[in-house]
């Protein structure tokens, strides 16, 4: 009996005095935090894709809160809408965002692109990559297995039977997962109203090119003339587009001349553009 | 020169998860990157240190003069509940780095299966408090030492050929069996229980 009541005493004193310790050091150590840091991270989305920039949105929000981070517009997946509040949150001026989307810079289709082995490793272009530089002929274009599909978080790609990523505008939210995991760097994000791409990453001389892929840009530089003076340059035998939209505006006569159909309009942007 | 003995042997002989099976949650949640598994790691020895220092006051100061062995599990476990939070709240009040490094770690393991064995194990085996710092303190390398060996085996995985059947939590635990069988080699250096 004798034990029975020394046990309830010690555990009823121990819990007493611990919630008491408890209390007090809570009261004592309080950290006081920025209330709009929980209203920023009420208006953001929460998915913690990393796409502002910062390790998730906690730290965008704490960012926006000190002071440290003036942009109200910085996340993708949260697109106009959040960006109002965010503003309205930390009293910004509002700021209007064009949404921008992920593009697969390579049109090397089964078809289009020549492939010069047998690859029967690990399904990943990472490895693919590490090894001989994958199967196809050319060493800067789609590896075609699908690193980029992986690592999105919001199902906004998917292979096509072509060979090739896909991308699907309304649900890409920009954050760049897709941009860090493809190992030839193919991957870009751009502004929905763009309209020409250069859907080439190939260095190589034009003949060497075109004998393992039929869309590859050769370097022949006709576009360059129908560009505006410095909107279009050419660099180791690859076309760069500097001023988008200069280029944009003689998009046809851009595509028009190009031989290998390298350089091209986005059709599912256009259609997007006008809905 | 005991102290020592027993840190080895709680570091390495007898390393807490892989000859005891303690603390697998976090050897197999925790595991996946070797920057998260650098954080766990300390966050556990900080802990665990605490942890042996404490229940050992308590267990000689309260607990036995009072002839109450029965009740350390419950006491232990609640002391060891209690030291966390307030550590928590200090560091979160003095040092806001630390917090971000362990902070998240921390109540993750303040109710963890290794971190109340240690209390009970160095209970059982009489250590006084000098002994029991170190046995505490050992388990927590023993924990990390552990934590980063699977995190880095982990991370070359991940680009290997797993079989699809045992992606994920099978080919973790199967690793952790082949780690233990590894560690058993180690059995023989130090006697010491």
């Amino acid at each position: 009996m004798n034990t029975i009541i020394i046990s309830l005493v010690l555990t009823l004193a121990l819990g007493l005095l611990s919630g008491l310790f408890l209390m007090i050091s809570f009261k004592k150590f309080y950290v006081q935090e920025d209330p709009r840091v929980e209203m920023l991270l009420e208006a953001l989305p929460g998915a913690n894709c990393g796409a502002c920039g910062y390790s998730g949105c906690v730290g965008y929000a704490e960012a926006l809160a000190g002071g440290k981070e003036t942009n109200a517009a910085k996340c993708g997946p949260g697109g106009q809408e959040v960006a109002d509040k965010v503003a309205h949150i930390i009293g910004l001026d509002t700021v209007s965002i064009v949404k921008r989307v992920a593009k697969v810079m390579c049109n090397g289709t089964k078809e289009n692109a020549v492939r010069r082995s047998d690859y029967d490793g690990v399904k990943s272009c990472r490895v693919a990559d590490f090894t001989l530089k994958g199967d196809r002929g050319c060493v800067y274009g789609c590896l075609g297995f699908g690193d980029c599909v992986n690592v999105c978080q919001f199902g906004a790609m998917f292979m096509g039977d072509d060979g090739l990523p896909h991308i699907i505008n309304e649900k890409c939210t920009a954050c760049g997962k897709c941009v860090e995991a493809c190992p030839h760097d193919l991957i870009e994000l751009v502004p929905l109203d763009r309209k020409v791409f250069v859907f080439c990453k190939n260095l190589d001389r034009g003949p060497v090119a075109k004998s393992y892929c039929k869309v590859a840009c050769i370097g022949c530089g006709l576009c360059v003339k129908q560009a505006p003076e410095g909107a279009m340059k050419l660099e180791k035998n690859l076309v760069i587009i500097v001023d988008a939209e200069k280029v944009d505006e003689v998009a046809d006569k851009v595509v028009g001349v190009c031989p290998t159909k390298a350089i091209a309009l986005d059709e599912k942007f256009a259609e997007v553009k006008t809905v | 020169m005991r102290p020592l003995i027993i840190f080895v042997a709680a570091a390495i002989t007898n390393n807490f998860i892989l000859t005891y099976f303690l603390g697998l949650c976090p050897f197999l949640g925790v595991s996946a990157r070797v920057s998260s598994a650098i954080g766990m790691g300390f966050a556990a020895t900080f802990v665990m240190t605490m942890t042996a220092i404490i229940t050992n006051l308590v267990d000689h100061l309260i607990l036995r003069p009072l002839h109450l062995e029965f009740l350390q599990m419950i006491v232990f476990i609640f002391v060891i509940a209690v030291l966390v939070q307030f550590v928590e709240m200090v560091i979160k009040k003095t040092s806001p780095s630390l917090y971000k490094a362990l902070g998240i770690f921390l109540p993750l393991i303040t109710t963890n299966c290794i971190v109340l064995g240690l209390a009970l194990l160095g209970a059982m085996r009489n250590y006084n408090l000098i002994e029991n710092t170190f046995f505490g303190f050992g388990a927590g390398v023993g924990f990390t030492i552990a934590l980063l060996l699977i995190s880095g085996i982990r991370e070359e995985l991940e680009v290997r050929d797993v079989p699809k059947a045992l992606k994920g939590a099978p080919i973790t635990l199967i690793i952790a069996g082949l780690m233990a069988f590894a560690f058993m080699g180690f059995s023989g250096i130090i006697s010491l229980q």
